[in-house]
């Protein structure tokens, strides 16, 4: 594990930029300098400066604290609406991949119209069908993006059943649920923690995106997707208020998918080559 | 080759049905019914609409009753009447006394959101192209690295916030580009010429940013299929004819390499009509991605529920055709399905 992590560069950018960012996110009420949603209308507007880092926002908010508690929003909408995808793709794909048959084409089959669907249109359809709203963010797009995991723990799970290892065990009278758990699902383990890890960067800029158009986190709860959106409303006078924000979901986004692709390349004997 | 299309033409009737199947089950996640609580949130939908609403989704039958009906309605593409403009949200034209004809909204919308989408395509395979095939010769040296940071900075860049930078570099600060619309004022009166100009430039930064967020994945699959191809034994063979460099990478590994991009843009369809949602409302282009986020806003069900549905069907077409020109483009596909 350790001699991994050495060994590409790029994994040890991304592991730092996550854990910066979970840090700080972690500590937000203790770092911030300001309450986030503290309104003081003699601070409004104000650039970047030596009390206000990032300045603040059309009502005299801190952005610098607003972004800290965004942090937490991005950081928890990633992790709960990835760990919906995955225990329902590894559900899902267990099942196709370990019992095949009709249930796998069905299961398959599933897959292709969840995916011929656009998922921003099904997710906002979902939204306006419901209210939006942190939990129902969360939610929603973890019912919409486990297609993925369920084909890639299908894809493991068929090339694994037919192993000596698998099939010996099976001889020896091992009941299906010991098959998934203990051999066939450890396993394929690595790839599903690749792939999680990518799901959580785009499960970010899906969530700043929904907020951004207003149908994500509701304010006054901070989000980097909102704080956007005030900062589209006064783009001409504030940069700042779009400009922060903006980086910080980028330097996020990357930092996860430097993490999950280099982890990807150095447990793949096939990319070594690359 | 014919076998091939019937067979696959026929495989998209249960896909059908499972995209219905769900958007009635999206239909029905509302607490209470449609018709009730959530369609409050539209201050447009009357007492009268809504009754309409409950009759149109046989709301007072049993479930599969309803499922029967809404398959049928929808294999019409009948999805009732907008809340908000009495406008029918698909294709159907509707003329008025007076004989002014009005169009489907979809109808009106589609070919914005379709020009912007083949024209940002274009400029993909245009940039891409080049890109995925230089980082591939010059793997792991500077082109490769520099094009490889360019590419995970494609993939973690918000689209929307790209487009709200841009808007304000070109727009705002420099006035280069128009920032909101489709057509500038005066634009009837304009000549032909002048009109496609105007257009071109409203459409320039959302070709723009829809290009960009599909880029990088597209280089990067360009890129892994050269390396893929070139270390293949026909490559080797290619060489040891003595072919020059040129004609091994271009006549044999490029092509071979571009083959399964044609699924990938098949694949991509439903990723660029959901993208249009972010530049068209920043925009604002009146496409589909702006109607639905309007209607979505407006709690516009009859028209959430076409554009869905037909958002879906086109994804099907596409990759039907993604599919049907990869069979011609390769006979090993066809042959395998046809066995």
């Amino acid at each position: 594990m350790k001699k991994v992590l050495l060994s590409n560069p790029l994994i040890l950018i991304g592991f730092a930029i996550i854990a910066s960012i979970l840090l700080l996110a972690f500590l937000a009420p203790l770092i911030a300098p300001y309450d986030p949603d503290a309104i003081d209308v003699k601070s409004i507007l104000l650039a970047p400066s030596v009390q206000h880092w990032m300045g603040t926002d059309g009502l005299g908010r801190d952005v610098f604290s607003r972004m800290l508690y965004g942090a937490r929003i991005s950081l928890l909408v990633g992790f709960v609406a990835v760990g919906i995808s995955t225990i329902i793709g590894i559900i899902l794909g267990a099942i196709a991949g370990f019992y095949r048959g009709w249930v796998d084409t069905f299961i398959m089959r599933l897959v292709d119209v969840m995916l011929s669907i656009p998922t921003f249109f099904l997710i906002l359809a979902v939204i306006a069908f419901l209210s939006p709203s942190i939990w129902n963010i969360m939610i929603v797009i973890g019912l919409t993006s486990w297609m993925g995991v369920t084909r890639l723990v299908r894809a493991e799970f068929l090339s694994l059943r037919n192993r000596e290892f698998v099939l010996a065990t099976q001889t020896l009278g091992a009941k299906d649920a010991r098959l998934i758990f203990t051999h066939l699902l450890p396993n394929s383990l690595t790839p599903i923690i690749v792939s999680s890890i990518l799901g959580i960067a785009s499960a970010v800029l899906l969530e700043s995106g929904l907020s951004f158009l207003g149908l994500g986190v509701q304010a006054p709860q901070a989000s980097w997707g909102n704080i956007l959106t005030d900062g589209k409303e006064y783009i001409q006078f504030a940069w700042w208020l779009s400009l922060f924000p903006g980086l910080a979901i980028l330097i996020t986004v990357l930092g996860y998918n430097l993490l999950g692709d280099g982890l990807r390349d150095a447990y793949n004997p096939r990319s070594n080559q690359r | 080759m014919l076998k091939y299309l019937v067979k696959r033409i026929f495989w998209m009737i249960p896909m059908m049905i499972g995209i219905s199947l769900i958007s009635f089950f999206i239909m029905h996640l509302a607490p209470g019914d449609i018709t009730t609580t959530e369609a409050n949130f539209n201050p447009k939908a009357s007492q009268e609409s809504r009754q309409k609403l409950r009759e149109l989704y046989n709301l007072d039958k049993p479930v599969i009753v309803q499922y029967g009906l809404w398959l049928k309605r929808i294999a019409t593409l009948d999805f009732g009447t907008s809340f908000a403009s009495h406008q029918r949200p698909v294709f159907w034209q509707t003329k008025d006394k007076e004989g002014n004809v009005t169009l489907g909204m979809i109808q009106e919308a589609l070919p914005i959101t379709l020009l912007i989408n083949v024209l940002s395509l274009l400029l993909i395979i245009l940039i891409a192209l080049p890109l995925g095939v230089v980082a591939a010769l010059k793997q792991n040296q500077l082109p490769d690295r520099t094009i490889t940071l360019f590419v995970f900075i494609g993939f973690a860049i918000p689209g929307f916030w790209l487009a709200l930078m841009l808007m304000y570099w070109t727009g705002v600060q420099h006035n280069w580009l128009p920032i909101s619309g489709l057509n500038s004022i005066g634009y009837e009166r304009m000549p032909w010429l002048a009109q496609q100009i105007d257009t071109l430039k409203h459409l320039a930064l959302p070709i723009f940013i829809s290009a960009i967020t599909g880029l990088a994945g597209i280089a990067l699959f360009v890129r892994n299929g050269m390396l893929d191809v070139l270390n293949q034994d026909y490559i080797t063979t290619a060489r040891s004819k003595g072919l020059s460099e040129n004609r091994v990478i271009y006549g044999h590994a490029l092509r071979n390499a571009l083959l399964p991009l044609v699924t990938i843009f098949g694949l991509s369809i439903p990723g660029l009509i959901g993208g249009s949602v972010i530049a068209e409302s920043i925009f604002a282009i009146p496409g589909m991605g702006k109607l639905f986020i309007d209607a979505v806003n407006m709690r516009d069900f009859p028209v959430i529920m076409g554009i869905l549905t037909i958002g879906a069907l086109l994804t099907l077409l596409g990759n039907l055709l993604a599919d049907i020109m990869y069979a011609w483009a390769d006979p090993r596909v066809r042959r395998g399905v046809a066995q």
